[in-house]
Formats: structure tokens, sequence, C-alpha cells
């Protein structure tokens, strides 16, 4: 490992690498100079960062605004399944909900895509034909990322072949804890080489990062290695996007555009089940970051269970009394 | 800011509390008429008016006196501590059962949000009395010295910024000290002062252990001046303080004084920066600023102050302003005329004595006392705004180099009541924090209050604490503090 006291972190500036968006075009010459520049981010205090989503969580969301966040919300879902047992049927009838949420009122919007494994993007892509909803793909040996860099590659390369228009992948959460900073943003930046057109998407997984600084440091790696989204979660750790993670992502967004121009996207993936979550997040949208972020184009929901609840929330408003689990599609 | 996403008004339902055209004052169990000029009180949001209440008489601060003088020495005095306890659990239950009804009738009578009633003061005020309902049999084992005595009946006179939660801070400690009380709320704010006669009245508080006479100063030096009160104890101006401490020297009475405050709030260059400015925020905003230890004073390191400024700017822009009953509102409306022309005052000279005075857009009520968020910078030590207390949301900022410069500007005024320290080097906040005049010195963190701790000041931001273990001595006779 280098340090920016070690004399010899100096040689180890043999690395050719895309540099990142100036101003920060020189941080990752070395190993020592983007754990300086990491490290040298102002830290989060996480009982603060509490306390402020705390306060946001009580605002009160009722009629006209609750009725807009509801559609809004809906139009921002990765409807997602990534099982074992997924099959082109069952990936089939989430496209068809994803297209058609609510048959019962053609008003409701779509979602913004369906995300699935690599395998199964050609099916999706077949299924949403035109209708403008995006596949995503999870690649790069999703979830652990436990894979060498050929493999990973070769995954993503799959997966945009297949159809997919955005791929979700996964850092290298091993590298990033023993401080591999570097090897984290070269990776990042070879996937988003393999990605050609499609948009990249980057997970974190900060269920694994643990710590506040540790996920505004990841979220700069991966905004300073070009990726157009970063992500919370796979979904399949415990705890997912939790709502500090979020707004410490979101602030990271937010001073990465103040700093460089360049706007990317926020996902927060997993745990994420009911409206009243969805509507916190699209609050803590705008307050920290501001309304340029309330667009599918630059928000998603990662979830599953999620459309379900909006639907069913979004029927009550419409006719004043809750259905029940049977007025909406089984997934 | 686009209006892409708006919040559809929220409003707390009024009609949960019923507030009747007039209130007598309360003295001996019972609500009576006073003798004084009857005042109203207005909602400062609208300046609609709520009631009209009666200002005690002389008379009437008299017949309050001696209704707590027989209290205590017949019924509270001599009670089995345990059972005092008892008393002070059950009021503590009931202002949590009817916690909505405080919530929207201080937000109505103060004009403070609904959020920051609902979720700070009431809930406190509760745990004041949940918490001093738990000292009221172990005085023995405090740590206070042995067998330490009430003193008796205690004046007490509180400020408008928290009516319910200072009415606590004041009742909780002296009742479950064995001391009876005469209450007086501030002029423009008694209405819930006079909902928690009505929950003494409904726990079936022994008459006359509490008694609350309102009025407006004349009442309150009544209270203060009178020969059969044993113990006095004010919070509010710096300069009524002084009168009261100048009311009282000379005679037998124990005496606390809760002050003015004009609070540094220290960010160091290696503070985590976005829960800084929320701290910030919550320093100076929280109550419209109407905190004795506001943090008013930003003293921000020169190598971060660009950033900071640029970044408080644009979280005071997402600041919510306007009525306090609606749920989602972070900024409330100044308490009265008075102290919205007391502010415009301190604002005008920050301004004429070359201050940058820095405001966001934002659209104010047509009716009622209000005041947008406001911060100034480029202000100098020798600036009025940075050494008189505004109470009202508005923050001076000032700059320093190194620690030393910083500790030496922050206890450079003649308050002493809290201050706030923000960096990551802990090594750094304990060193700061010793060295600070201030009776309260928060971390990472502004404006937390627990009833196990206390609070008082430093200099002329007064003597005595209130909360914790310290807060029991000021109403104990020979109690000695270990």
């Amino acid at each position: 490992m280098t340090h920016v006291l070690d004399p010899g972190a100096l040689s180890d500036d043999t690395r050719v690498l895309t540099a990142p968006t100036p101003p920060y075009d020189d941080v990752t010459r070395s190993d020592s100079a983007f754990r300086t520049f990491l490290h040298g981010l102002p830290g989060v205090d996480q009982v603060g960062a509490e306390s402020r989503v705390a306060v946001l969580g009580t605002r009160s969301i009722k009629t006209t605004s609750k009725a807009w966040a509801i559609d809004t919300a809906i139009s921002m879902v990765d409807l997602t399944t990534l099982e074992g047992a997924d099959t082109p049927g069952k990936v089939r009838s989430l496209a068809a909900k994803a297209r058609r949420p609510d048959p019962s009122d053609p008003a409701c919007p779509h979602v913004a895509a369906v995300c699935v494994y690599g395998d199964l993007a050609g099916v999706a892509r077949e299924a949403l034909g035109d209708s403008g909803i995006h596949v995503a793909a999870v690649a790069t040996a999703f979830p652990s990322g436990r894979a060498s860099r050929a493999v990973k590659i070769a995954d993503v390369e799959d997966a945009v072949a297949n159809g997919a228009d955005e791929i979700d992948m996964v850092i290298d959460r091993g590298a990033f804890l023993t401080g591999r900073y570097l090897d984290v943003y070269e990776e990042i930046v070879a996937v988003k080489e393999a990605c050609g057109d499609a948009h990249l998407k980057v997970i974190l997984e900060t269920g694994e990062l643990v710590t506040l600084d540790n996920v505004r440091r990841a979220s700069w790696i991966a905004m300073l290695a070009g990726g157009d989204f970063i992500k919370t979660s796979t979904g399949k750790v415990n705890p997912a996007a939790t709502l500090p993670v979020s707004l410490v992502m979101l602030e990271a967004v937010r001073d990465f555009r103040a700093a460089t121009g360049r706007q990317v996207g926020f996902k927060p993936a997993g745990g994420i089940r009911t409206t009243k979550d969805a509507i916190k997040h699209l609050v803590l949208i705008n307050e920290t970051v501001g309304p340029d972020w309330l667009d599918p184009a630059w928000f998603r929901f990662g979830a599953s269970s999620l459309l379900n609840d909006l639907l069913q929330q979004r029927q009550k408003l419409r006719t004043g009394h809750y259905s029940g689990p049977d007025y909406v599609s089984v997934d | 800011m686009t209006s892409l996403f708006e919040y559809a008004p929220a409003p707390e339902s009024r009609s949960i509390v019923d507030i009747a055209p007039s209130y007598g004052l309360f003295i001996d169990g019972e609500f009576v008429d006073g003798t004084g000029e009857p005042f109203k009180t207005v909602n400062p949001a609208t300046e609609e008016v709520l009631s009209q209440v009666s200002a005690g008489s002389d008379a009437d601060v008299d017949r309050a006196v001696a209704a707590a003088r027989r209290a205590f020495t017949r019924v509270w005095g001599p009670m089995r501590p345990a059972d005092r306890g008892k008393y002070l659990f059950r009021i503590a239950r009931l202002m949590q059962e009817r916690s909505r009804e405080f919530a929207v009738l201080e937000s109505l009578d103060n004009g403070k949000p609904i959020r920051e009633s609902r979720d700070v003061d009431v809930p406190l005020a509760a745990a004041h009395f949940f918490y001093h309902a738990g000292w009221a049999d172990k005085l023995d084992h405090a740590g206070l010295g042995p067998g330490p005595r009430p003193l008796g009946v205690a004046g007490q006179v509180i400020p408008w910024n928290f009516p319910l939660l200072m009415l606590a801070w004041k009742v909780a400690p002296a009742l479950a000290t064995g001391n009876t009380v005469v209450l007086k709320p501030a002029e423009t704010t008694p209405l819930t002062a006079l909902l928690f006669a009505e929950i003494c009245q409904q726990a079936d508080l022994p008459p006359g252990v509490v008694n609350i006479v309102t009025g407006a100063g004349d009442t309150g030096r009544a209270v203060v001046e009178h020969d059969d009160v044993d113990k006095v104890a004010f919070t509010g101006s710096t300069e009524v303080g002084r009168s009261i401490a100048r009311a009282v020297a000379g005679t037998r009475k124990s005496l606390t004084l809760e002050l003015g405050g004009k609070a540094a709030n220290i960010v160091f260059d290696d503070a985590p920066i976005d829960q800084a400015v929320e701290g910030i925020v919550q320093g100076i905003f929280f109550n419209q600023g109407h905190v004795c230890c506001a943090g008013s004073r930003l003293l921000v390191q020169e190598s971060v102050h660009d950033e900071v400024i640029a970044s408080l700017q644009r979280r005071i822009s997402t600041l919510r302003v306007g009525d306090p009953l609606d749920k989602n509102t972070d900024l409330g409306a100044i308490n009265s005329a008075e102290q919205l022309a007391r502010i415009h005052e301190l604002s005008d000279i920050g301004e004429a004595e070359g201050a940058q005075r820095w405001q966001p857009d934002c659209v104010l009520p047509d009716r009622g006392f209000w005041f947008p968020p406001t911060i100034f910078t480029q202000v100098s030590p020798a600036h009025r705004i940075a050494r008189d207390e505004v109470f009202g949301p508005v923050l001076s900022v000032l700059t320093f180099r190194t620690p030393d410069e910083a500790v030496a500007k922050a206890n450079n005024t003649t308050y002493g009541l809290s201050a706030g320290i923000w960096s990551e080097k802990g090594s750094r906040i304990l060193k700061i924090a010793n060295q600070l005049r201030a009776g309260v010195v928060w971390a990472n963190t502004f404006n937390k209050f627990d009833p196990t701790s206390p609070f008082g000041g430093y200099k002329q931001s007064g003597y005595g604490r209130e909360g914790g273990r310290h807060g029991l001595t000021g109403y104990l006779k020979g109690a000695t503090h270990s």
C-alpha cells in the first residue's frame, strides 16, 4: 500500500489512464495523489446526517402533491427481478407490467426501465419493443463482483450485445476497503468503455462500505471514472438504501456538478418498499439537490415490490378508498 | 427554485384545542378574575385576537402567594416525597396525552412552527416533569448534602420564546424539591400556561401548589418583590434580570437568572461541512432565532469561509417560511410587533455599520409579524450586530485564522450562555471547549436540550443552573454541590 508520505509512492506513477473531468484531471495521477484527494473530502457526521433526514422525513405530502409524487415515482422505477429462478416468461410478464402498471387506468405512467440479469436482456428488449422503456442489465459478476477484470468486461459486453441500454455494475469493494482506490477507479473506467453507448450505473454496495465517509469517497471515485449514475446497493446486502446514505450520495452528485458542470444521476435500490419511503426520497432530492434531479433521466428507484404499493396508493387517491393486493397484479 | 414539487398545505387542525373567549387567574386551584386591567393575546401570524386574559394586580399576587404559602406549610411541604413524585408523573402523562392541544395552542399564541412545538417544546416539557418526578423521593441521594430542605414559595417569571417549556423548567424542579410556586407567564404568550393550570386540576394537584398569575411587567414585579416569596427564578432579558437582581439584593430570597446570549458557533476547516451548515441553520433559525442560546455569531475559519457561506445560502433558500400551523413550515412568525421592530432596528444598524446583508427570495404573508432569514457577512467584532442580542433570525458571520483567535473572538462578549464547535478532530473539540466561557458547549450539533443536562450561563447570561442534578440546588436549602 502507498501513502502520501511514503517515499516510494511517486514511483507508482506509471499507469496510463483516462483522466477525469477537469478540475480533477490530475487527482488520479498516482495512488497516493488519489488517496490524498479522497481523504481530503469533507467528513460526514453520521449523527448530523441522520437528524437531517429525520426532519425531512416529517414533511407532510398531501392531496395534489401526493398525486404528483406517486406518478413521478412510478415513472422513476427500475422494475427489477434478479433471481436465480428468473425465466423468459417471468421477464416478459414484468415487461408487460412495466408498460402498463395499472391495467385499469391508461393514464398511469409507465416505469423507467426493467432491470434483469444480462442473459435475459434480450428477452426484455424484445418484450419492451418501442415502448421507450429502457432495459437495464446487472453485470460485472453481480452481486459480489468477485471475478477477474476480463470476466467482468465480457459480462458487460454480453449484456450490451443482448440489447441492454443501461449497465448496472458493482465496484470492487475488496479493493476499496484495502485502500486500492485507483484499482476501483480503473475498473470503472474500463467498464464504462465496454458499455459503449449504454449508460453506466455504478453500484457502491453501501451496506458493505458501512461508513458515510466511505460512501462519499466511493461516490467520488465512481463519478470521476465516468459513471452516469451512482447507485446505492445490489439489493442482496442489508442495509441497502437508507436515507442517510441517499443524503450523502445526493450531496456528492450536487457537489460534483457544481465543480465540473457534469450532472450524474442517483439510484437508491433495495429496501424501498412503500410509497412513504419513495416520497421521502423525492423530498430529499427536492430539498438537497433541487428539482433538476426530479426526472427519470437523473433519478431512479431500484425496486420490485414498491411499484404495487405506489399503485395501491394511487388507486386510493383516485377512488377515495383502499383496495387490496388483489387489485394490482402479482409480478 | 422551480415549482416542480410544490407541497400542498398540510395544516394541523386548529379545532383540536378550545380557546375560551376570556381567562382568569389560577389561584388556589381555581380560576378567578383578576382585578387588574385585562389584556388581549394575539396570534402573531395573523394578528387575530385569540383571547382576553386577566392581569394580576398586587392584591391578586398577594392572594396567590398566600395560597402558595398555605399549600407549602400544610400539604406539599409535609407530603411524603414519593407522593409528590406521583403527582409529577401524573402531570407528565397528562401533558403527553394532551400534547396535540399543547402544540397547536403554543404555535397559535407564539407563532412557532407546529413541527417544533410538536417535536421539541411539548415532548421536552413532559420529559422535564418525568425527569424531576423521579428525583422527588431521591433527594437525599442526589449528592447535595444531608437532608436537603425546600425553600418555600418560589416566584417565577418566564419569557415568551418557549412558554410551556420554560414553565416546565421552572415548575418541575420546584415541585419535585417540595416548593410551591407562583408563576407569571409572558404577556404575549399566556395560553399554554393556562392550559397547564387545567392539567393541574385534572391531576388533582392540591390547591395552591401551582398558582398562575398572568399579566405584564407590573405583575411580574409584584411576584418578584413580594415579601413572602423565598425564591425568585427568572428567564428573560438581561435588562430585566438586572433590575430583578437589584430588587432582590439584601433580602433573604435566593435567586437564579437565565438571561441573554450571543453564542459563537465555531466552524473549523476540518468540519463536516454539510452537517455544519445544517447546525448553523438549526442554531440561528430554530424558533425564529428567539432563543437565548442561539448561535447568532458564526465564527468560520477563513480557509473555508466562501464554501460555507455558499452552502449556507443554498440551504437557507430552501427554508419554508409561513403558516406556523402548516406541518411543513420551518420558520414561523416573529412573536410581537415590538420584537419585530427591534429586529428591524438592529438589522438596519448592521447595514449602516457596513456589514453585508443577504436574504433569500421569500414571500412573507401580508398580515402578522414576519422577518425573513437573514445573514450578515463582513461583520467585525466591533459591530453592534456582533455584540447585541438580536433575538431573531439574523446571523452575523465573522472569520478567524487560528484556534486561538477563534477562542478570543468567541469569548469577546458580555454574555456566556452557549457555544458550538464544528470539527472532525476530537482532541481539538475538547481543548477548545475547555477554553470557552460558556455554560453549554455543543460539539458537532447545536440547540440540543435534555432535562438531565444542566443549562445556564457565565457573565451577563445569568447565574444558577436549570436541569440535571445541578438544577435541584436552586430550590433546596443547604444544598452543597459536590
